[in-house]
């Protein structure tokens, strides 16, 4: 204590104090600068250019912001792209929160096996992770011969896959571990006293689960729920291998501005929209956060 | 440590077990069954799996054009681990250990490319190297890697640092070990399995990413990019092999990376 107080008594500017602040974060900051921030800000005034026969005009308007609003289609794949995200956002935390739970307080001393169970899907291929479910749920996938083989079905089912089903099942198996993996570091943190004290008092398990751990792993939840929703409102993979007509989403649409459909301004704009979407939802999260704290 | 809820409720530890337990079957069973697959005997994935071979395995050896892609993907890979350490460590350093003003936004600036869908990330650097007229490459893969697997590396080490005790390195400086002595020999020892960790993650993630590399890569395919290309043939008993190859490697990492990460 005696040493913090003596060098809180230093001259007021400490120039060495600065000379090390440069040193350590001077890099990061610089490269952050140039390929975070400038990348952002160049996308933000590419959205406001547009496109004339194949070439782009720098000519500041805000027709392609117009353009995705007014357009059907595109206010359609947004709406579908919102709707997947929050599906498997609802799903991967209901799923995960219960899988956290499980891990932290049912499994004894096979805790930390099971807690690794719980890391490995994270390192594992996102790709890989998503076209496994064509096995699954295609024609002649796991699910339809299992069918076919209890004679159940007399031919396979073609609403599996291909759809907006299908992208959300596999965006769920891979968005699980993103929340159980904080939610399970929140619940860690609960001690033992806390949970007894309740009971002692007199409330049953599930009024303590629902009162005091629920409440208590909302510092778990809240940034594995953002993760989740972000990700996979953005994402590419899912939907190109496994969405099918009924499942395109924003992010699809955003790439083929900048392939075949040439028009990168457009494409800009899309992208900026979803940077915004994103913007919104970890506001709302920080808002939460700070409710709960 | 936390087995009150288990002694107090048999009800809600059945229930709780039950879901658990079939949770990580969805979350398994996939798996086991891409992997069941790569040792099918049939071209065609049918289920279930009738007979048994390697060959699959054998064959990926002579395909020149997967091999080559590995190569490119461990070579991204292994520039983009030195990479984000470089600028990562230093960084969660200032972060947790200068209180300067704005320090909070600097954070969430660094932390922005994990919240960004890897596309529109991929796509912003994109168009800064056009505007620039820099072509793409495997190192423009490797510069979209470094932004998107930076904040891995600070949120890592900054969690460490956090709970590391401050006093051992006002020791060190009042020892009279300088600033640049006292990081390099008290504070770097102390984050070395956060360091590791961190490492094997940032490899793991960065050899098996699609979304940035799309868009970055010239002419040349890292891996899941080769599959991704294998894939629109449909999905093969050879991809279920790479696949399996990439799960056996992901877990040796994560098993070497959980043992760094104790101390």
């Amino acid at each position: 204590m005696i040493l913090t107080e003596l060098s809180s008594r230093k001259p007021a500017i400490d120039w060495s104090w600065h000379l090390r602040l440069v040193a350590f974060l001077g890099p990061a900051a610089l490269y952050a600068l140039v390929f975070i921030l400038v990348p952002y800000a160049n996308l933000l005034i590419y959205s406001f250019w547009k496109t004339d026969n194949y070439t782009i005009v720098r000519d500041f308007n805000l027709g392609n912001f117009a353009r995705v609003f007014e357009s059907p289609v595109y206010l359609s794949v947004i709406a579908n792209s919102l709707l997947v995200a929050s599906i498997v956002t609802i799903c991967a935390v209901v799923l995960g929160y219960a899988l956290a739970l499980y891990v932290a307080f049912f499994t004894g001393m096979r805790r930390k096996f099971l807690y690794f169970l719980m890391v490995i899907p994270l390192w594992t291929s996102f790709l890989l992770r998503a076209f496994i479910w064509r096995l699954i749920l295609g024609r002649e996938g796991v699910i339809n011969s299992g069918l076919a083989w209890f004679g159940f079905t007399d031919e396979p089912l073609s609403v599996l896959l291909f759809n907006r089903f299908s992208v959300c099942v596999a965006l769920t198996y891979v968005f699980i571990p993103f929340v159980a993996i904080p939610v399970y570091a929140a619940l860690e943190k609960i001690p033992p006293a806390t949970l007894e004290a309740s009971m002692d008092l007199g409330a049953s398990p599930f009024y303590t689960l629902r009162r005091i751990i629920l409440p208590l792993s909302l510092p778990g939840i809240i940034p594995g729920a953002i993760f989740t929703f972000c990700l996979s409102f953005g994402d590419f993979v899912a939907p190109s291998l496994l969405g099918g007509p009924s499942g395109i989403m924003i992010s699809s649409v955003i790439i083929n501005q900048f392939g075949s459909a040439f028009d990168w301004p457009f494409g800009s704009a899309l992208a900026i929209f979803v940077i915004v979407v994103v913007g919104i939802a970890v506001a709302l999260a920080r808002l939460l956060e700070r409710r709960y704290e | 440590m936390n087995d009150e809820l288990a002694r107090w409720s048999r009800g809600l530890r059945r229930s709780s077990q039950l879901l658990g337990v079939a949770i990580f079957f969805f979350l398994y069973a996939p798996i086991a069954l891409l992997v069941a697959y790569s040792f099918s005997g049939s071209r065609s994935l049918t289920f279930p799996i009738r007979s048994f071979t390697f060959s699959w395995y054998v064959s990926l050896a002579d395909n020149a054009e997967l091999l080559h892609s590995i190569l490119n993907s461990l070579s991204v890979a292994a520039a983009v681990v030195p990479l984000t350490l470089i600028l990562g460590v230093p960084a969660a350093y200032a972060l947790s250990r200068f209180a300067f003003i704005g320090s909070g936004t600097v954070n969430h600036i660094f932390t922005l490319p994990l919240m960004i869908p890897g596309i529109i990330t991929g796509l912003s650097i994109l168009l800064l190297l056009k505007s620039l007229g820099i072509g793409l490459s495997l190192w423009a893969v490797v510069l979209g890697h470094t932004v998107a697997w930076l904040p891995v590396v600070v949120g890592q080490v900054a969690a460490r640092l956090r709970r590391m005790d401050r006093y051992v390195e006002e020791a060190s400086l009042d020892l009279g070990a300088g600033y640049a002595e006292t990081f390099l020999r008290v504070v770097l020892p102390n984050l070395k399995g956060a360091i590791i960790g961190s490492a094997l993650l940032v490899f793991t993630l960065s050899f098996d990413e699609v979304a940035i590399t799309f868009l970055l890569t010239g002419t040349e395919n890292t891996l899941p990019m080769q599959i991704w290309a294998m894939l629109r043939r449909g999905v093969t008993p050879e991809i279920c092999a790479v696949a399996t190859l990439t799960v056996v490697m992901s877990g040796i990492l994560i098993a070497v990376g959980v043992r760094a990460d104790k101390d």
